[in-house]
């Protein structure tokens, strides 16, 4: 069952590639292909479908009780004396969510990217990536070992890389496309690094063997593992676009805005989370690895949120925010808080990708407009868009009682438990979850609210189709009572994904707190009343914001250049996202080229080169030189001949 | 009569002088050919000598041959065949190029 899960995204993948080349013959040949296109459309929508069908049925039978895992293996890939790597599957419950969250999602935005894509030529090839995408990220969470999650891993790099760089004849999503590959590299180097360590220390990749392994005793391995840990912390960090390796996923919204969606907001970029998550134990036993996560994440919410405030690119909020909402996780991973971080991961899919997908909508409808300083009043053109969009953000700024809300709270709760040493953290969240609702708010006015400040004349902006607003109102109503997943603990029927995910995390939550509680093994809680009163401040700062926010933009724009007359290095500073781009240029970058220029000015092209031509040069030389003995004068042949057996007679008696 | 053996070396070693120097100075195949049968000769005459010499101790008796004379024959024989050869060679040479004159034939000149 599990393999047919995981292939019929790679079947669908197959046949809509081959409907690709199908449409393109027809065209070439003059013909329609648009019911080819069509049906790719269908095909790559019906095998996510099977997907969710078998994801939703793995489900029953783990909730059922019936097995802790369902495991399914095939063969034996790698085998070397007593180590071997099965090419093997397992979903057990964190992989079921995250199944769910994959095909569940996945299929939401496969319905709308039928309509959203309608028109593209290369519709057919774009579901054929759209499936290999799902294909790799179902193999990443369903696989038993670290070198088939790594496959995956890299498959959705892949995957990623090409549709980011799907609309490449426009040149800048190549670039786009390229700079996320190579960013992602870097993380990938790190992730296999990290793979070896555990490999030399445990003599296996299979991941519930490590999980399961010994973490209460380190004594000199200690060192190694914290060294894993961190290794697999920056892989994780490139996929989940974490400070330093951010950077590639504000420019991936080149993509088509399904694709940034489903790779850059609900799945891929999720998977530096899963991986955590999964060795829960590894990071455990090195809680000081964790804290460095927790600074790594707090670091990353803030400088993504406060990115996001100034950016005029619809997209791009979204993407500077997908950032920050991806710190938060880190944040609640780093307080040992794993339900809570895969809480946020899996309300975070529903509200990021709803907002994607209306902000693909709003795209749609104003003619491929992304710049949200020439939109405005769009609530009456467009009011099915407006209404779940309306949802989503309320969603992400953490407006009370729905989903973004419970999942932000429970993380920064979690924070604040632990103690003053991770105050500092908790109190950048809070102020990170200020600029959220803050940002969230100006897009909202800025796009639907005031007045329209585009060419009313040549632009009419209009709904969109249904196979487009369906998937948003399901997204909506997904965003808007998510948060009854993981109830905080003051209400009643609290904690339903923490208990769901108990048996995984069990293990990393009994090294984590051994001193704490009176048994040892349970998380510092708070006390009702603080609890009650963190809920309430956290409602109080996402209304204010979200209130200051919506009112400084419902009438225009012009607080922007008002912001930026006042601190136009402030508003510099922000907009280039504190500069981490333009300090890689700098400093890494450039330094690189003038590098690599040298070496090949210096290294190659004169010393290289310059040693073979030299050879060259010296034999044509010679040549020249000697070939003048041979004049075709037999005589003088002879006169040589002579000459060199006399010398070798000479040296023969003088010797 | 009793000519030393020195006696015999030198007029050889003037002999293959005088052939080198008919050689080298020549331009007439013919000549030149016939220089490099006067070096074989010297080269012969060598050889007996040297044979005379070394059969004083009446290498005979003790059952040896002696194999100076027998060197001469055949080196007598291979210029023979030479001779043969290079006659043919200036036939040629002459047909393609109406004349016997050595230097004519450079068409290896690299």
């Amino acid at each position: 069952m599990l393999w047919m899960l995981l292939f019929a995204p790679l079947v669908g993948a197959v046949l809509c590639g081959a409907l690709h080349f199908t449409a393109l013959a027809r065209r070439r040949a003059g013909a329609d292909d648009h019911g080819l296109r069509a049906l790719a459309g269908w095909t790559g929508t019906a095998a996510i479908a099977v997907s969710l069908a078998l994801s939703l049925s793995a489900w029953w039978t783990l909730k059922s009780g019936a097995a802790t895992a369902l495991e399914s293996s095939a063969w034996p890939w790698i085998s070397a004396g007593r180590f071997t790597i099965e090419v093997a599957l397992v979903a057990d419950r964190l992989s079921s969510v995250m199944l769910l969250v994959i095909t569940g999602v996945g299929l939401l935005i496969h319905v709308y990217s039928t309509g959203y894509m309608h028109a593209d030529p290369g519709k057919a090839k774009f579901f054929a990536y759209l499936n290999l995408f799902v294909f790799a990220m179902l193999m990443l969470v369903l696989s038993s070992n670290l070198l088939g999650l790594f496959v995956g891993w890299e498959g959705v790099g892949l995957c990623s890389y090409l549709l980011i760089g799907f609309w490449y004849e426009k040149g800048w999503p190549a670039e786009a496309a390229q700079k996320a590959f190579v960013v992602n590299r870097i993380g990938d180097a790190c992730f296999l690094l990290g793979s070896f360590v555990l490999l030399g220390l445990f003599r296996t990749l299979d991941l519930s063997d490590i999980a399961g392994g010994d973490f209460h005793h380190l004594g000199d391995r200690a060192g190694w593992i914290a060294a894993a840990a961190l290794l697999l912390f920056l892989g994780a960090c490139g996929k989940s676009a974490q400070v330093p390796l951010f950077v590639w996923l504000p420019d991936a919204m080149a993509g088509p805005t399904p694709v940034s969606a489903l790779i850059h907001a609900a799945t891929m970029v999720t998977a530096g989370v899963y991986l955590v998550l999964r060795l829960n134990p590894l990071y455990a036993a090195v809680p000081w690895v964790l804290y460095v996560i927790g600074c790594v994440g707090a670091l990353t919410a803030l400088i993504g949120a406060s990115t996001a405030l100034v950016q005029r690119d619809i997209k791009k909020v979204l993407a500077y925010s997908t950032v920050s909402q991806l710190g938060y996780m880190f944040l609640g991973l780093s307080a040992g808080a794993w339900s809570a971080a895969l809480f946020h991961l899996v309300t975070h899919a529903f509200f990021k990708g709803l907002l994607f997908l209306g902000s693909g909508s709003v795209i749609h409808g104003m003619h491929e407009e992304q710049d949200m300083h020439k939109m405005g009043g769009l609530r009456r053109a467009m009011p099915r868009t407006f209404v779940t969009f309306f949802c989503g953000a309320a969603a992400l700024s953490g407006l009370p009682l729905l989903s973004g809300f419970f999942s932000k709270d429970e993380i920064l709760a979690r924070n604040f438990a632990l103690g003053v040493a991770h105050w500092p953290l908790w109190l950048v969240g809070v102020a990170t979850a200020a600029l959220t609702a803050f940002y969230t708010w100006r897009m909202v006015a800025l796009t639907f609210f005031g007045e329209p400040r585009y060419d009313t004349h040549h632009v009419h902006p209009h709904e969109s189709p249904s196979s487009m607003t369906v998937p948003l109102v399901v997204l909506a109503v997904l965003a808007l009572v998510g948060g009854l997943l993981n109830l905080p603990h003051v209400l009643p029927g609290a904690g339903v994904l923490e208990h769901w995910l108990e048996p995984v995390t069990r293990a990393g939550d009994a090294l984590l707190w051994r001193g704490h509680g009176a048994e040892g093994g349970h998380a510092p809680h708070l006390a009702a009343g603080t609890e009650w009163l963190l809920l309430a401040a956290g409602a109080a700062i996402a209304l204010v914001f979200a209130h200051r926010g919506f009112h400084a933009y419902r009438r225009g724009v012009e607080r922007d250049a008002l912001v930026r007359a006042r601190r136009p290095e402030l508003a510099r500073f922000l907009e280039g996202a504190w500069q981490f781009d333009r300090a890689y240029q700098e400093r890494i970058v450039q330094p690189l080229r003038l590098g690599s220029f040298l070496l090949a000015s210096l290294v190659d092209q004169l010393t290289i080169d310059g040693l073979v031509n030299g050879v060259g040069a010296l034999a044509s030389g010679l040549g020249t030189r000697l070939r003048r003995l041979a004049d075709g004068q037999v005589k003088n042949y002879a006169l040589w001949m002579g000459a060199g057996a006399a010398g070798l007679a000479l040296t023969w008696i003088l010797s | 009569m009793n000519v030393p053996t020195e006696h015999l070396l030198v007029l050889a070693a003037l002999l293959f002088a005088l052939g080198v120097l008919g050689f080298l100075a020549r331009r007439n195949v013919i000549i030149v050919l016939a220089s490099i049968e006067l070096m074989l000769n010297a080269a012969n005459l060598s050889f007996l000598a040297a044979s005379r010499h070394w059969a004083r101790a009446s290498l005979a008796e003790q059952g040896h041959w002696d194999q100076g004379p027998i060197f001469a024959i055949f080196v007598i024989l291979v210029a023979a065949a030479e001779a043969a050869v290079g006659l043919a060679l200036v036939i040629a040479l002459y047909r393609l190029k109406q004349t016997v004159a050595l230097d004519t034939a450079s068409e290896l000149k690299g």
